[in-house]
């Protein structure tokens, strides 16, 4: 852990680790693009594969556009626990006297403002570039921000019973995925209503009921899974 | 109670748990063949021919208690999981270990057996129907259990972990389960309508249920000798296992 991170320790263990985490991601600016070029390079490949026709891309923009956010998503969510595990400041956290789900949540918060956000806040360029119709435009944002964020929560699960075992990338994505599933369900039906000229409320409160959800359960279970993980 | 507890506590030891199931196993052995024979020429011989579907309705006789006990089996393992982590109980993690590739085994088996009743009945192998969706996501969480299980170099981690997966993935299967039904309805007329259980006909019910109740008594034969198997694989190293294997 940095001598920068223990400067803020004042302010409680969840904005120390938060501040932490967000000082760190802001020092590899590199990696932070990563995820939203694989998210415009997947983009593209969608006219290539399937068809430029806008009255195609139309049809598929909602779906696809929540597809390739989540994949992008789960590419970025091996991440988040694996270089504190590399670097032993992992151990520290786990070991400290500082309930260990609210240092996950914290982590959890800081991953997605710097992969979940920008994804969200990315994702209208691609709707432009698929033919998004323009009354989509709102929900997706909407949808992806809560969605995205729910997401980050259960990957977070994953990503903590998968971060002692090597080249444990392709394993989290087998975890985490049936359990994507809803989100992806609920994100990209919203979206398609907004598209269709219906109300996509109740959908949105469904997703949001989701992440609340996830909030709750999730940081208990990924704390459990880290300790399993270093210590057996 | 305190007997019950005395009782619990014997169960849970990997030996007297050996030695127990094996004065049962014979006579599950027996049941299971005794229903699955029964329910198997009752069901493909006697059962009377559906109206519309003819002969082939009768792969329901082996789809049908698969489907059940692949839900079913899924919790066993979340369970078993559940008692190991709390009770830290060694032989739960055993069950947990047998009951993973049991359970995703029998959902490919209704998976597989519904694609080859779809061929004649809606003329397709495979439709993106809310129950197939819902068992395809469930052989997926079998899957990751499974993955993750390997993936382990130490035992303990690899139960904990599998445990905890189990866990989450039992807290999620009626929230997938609801969200695919309503994404089906949402997306898709309900054009396809399997015959619902209570319309079925007595004298194919019956069979039906003689198959069901075999199948639960093979799979709490498999599972039983699959844990049996793991439990001489974990002590091979105690005096008891020897003490077998030179007797």
């Amino acid at each position: 852990m940095s001598t920068e991170g223990d400067a803020s320790l004042g302010s409680g263990p969840f904005s120390a680790i938060f501040v932490r985490d967000l000082r760190v991601a802001l020092r590899h600016r590199g990696e932070l693009a990563n995820p939203l070029v694989f998210f415009l390079m997947v983009a593209t490949l969608v006219p290539l594969g399937i068809s430029p026709e806008s009255s195609v891309l139309t049809l598929l923009a909602p779906g696809m556009i929540w597809v390739m956010a989540l994949l992008a998503s789960l590419l970025s969510t091996e991440s988040l626990f694996l270089s504190d595990f590399r670097d032993g400041s992992l151990e520290q956290l786990v070991i400290s006297p500082q309930p260990l789900w609210l240092l996950v949540l914290a982590k959890v918060l800081a991953h997605w403002l710097v992969t979940g956000l920008p994804l969200t806040l990315f994702a209208p360029l691609l709707g432009v570039m698929l033919a998004l119709p323009a009354e989509g435009f709102v929900t997706l944002i909407a949808s992806l921000a809560m969605g995205t964020a729910a997401l980050s929560m259960i990957g977070s699960v994953g990503a903590a019973l998968t971060v002692a075992i090597p080249r444990g990338g392709l394993l989290l994505s087998l975890i985490v995925m049936p359990l994507y599933m809803p989100v992806l369900i609920f994100g990209a039906t919203a979206v398609q209503q907004a598209v269709d000229g219906f109300s996509a409320s109740g959908t949105l409160a469904i997703l949001g009921a989701l992440f609340a959800f996830s909030c709750m359960v999730t940081p208990f279970a990924a704390a459990g899974a880290l300790r399993i993980s270093l210590h057996g | 109670m305190a007997s019950f507890y005395q009782w619990f506590h014997r169960l849970g030891a990997p030996k007297s748990f050996y030695f127990l199931t094996g004065k049962w196993l014979p006579w599950l052995a027996l049941a299971t063949g005794v229903l699955l024979v029964a329910g198997t020429v009752w069901g493909l011989g006697f059962a009377p021919q559906d109206a519309k579907q003819g002969n082939s309705y009768r792969i329901i006789f082996i789809h049908v208690p698969a489907a059940f006990l692949s839900l079913a089996g899924y919790y066993v393992m979340a369970v078993a999981g559940a008692i190991g982590l709390i009770w830290r109980m060694k032989l739960s993690f055993m069950v947990m270990k047998a009951a993973a590739p049991l359970g995703a085994a029998l959902t490919f088996v209704s998976l597989f057996t519904g694609a080859l009743w779809g061929k004649p009945t809606w003329g397709t192998y495979w439709v993106w129907d809310a129950r197939i969706t819902s068992m395809l996501v469930l052989f997926f969480l079998y899957l990751g259990v499974l993955a993750l299980q390997y993936a382990y170099r130490s035992g303990d981690a690899a139960n904990k972990a599998s445990a905890v997966l189990a866990l989450v993935g039992t807290v999620n299967i009626p929230i997938i389960y609801k969200s695919v039904d309503w994404w089906y309805t949402l997306h898709q007329p309900a054009t396809l309508k399997l015959t619902g259980a209570s319309t079925i006909h007595p004298e194919m019910l019956y069979p039906l249920l003689v198959m069901i109740a075999a199948f639960y008594c093979f799979y709490a034969l498999a599972l039983i000798l699959a844990t049996r198997a793991e439990i001489l694989h974990r002590e091979r190293r105690t005096a008891w296992v020897a003490e077998l294997d030179g007797g």
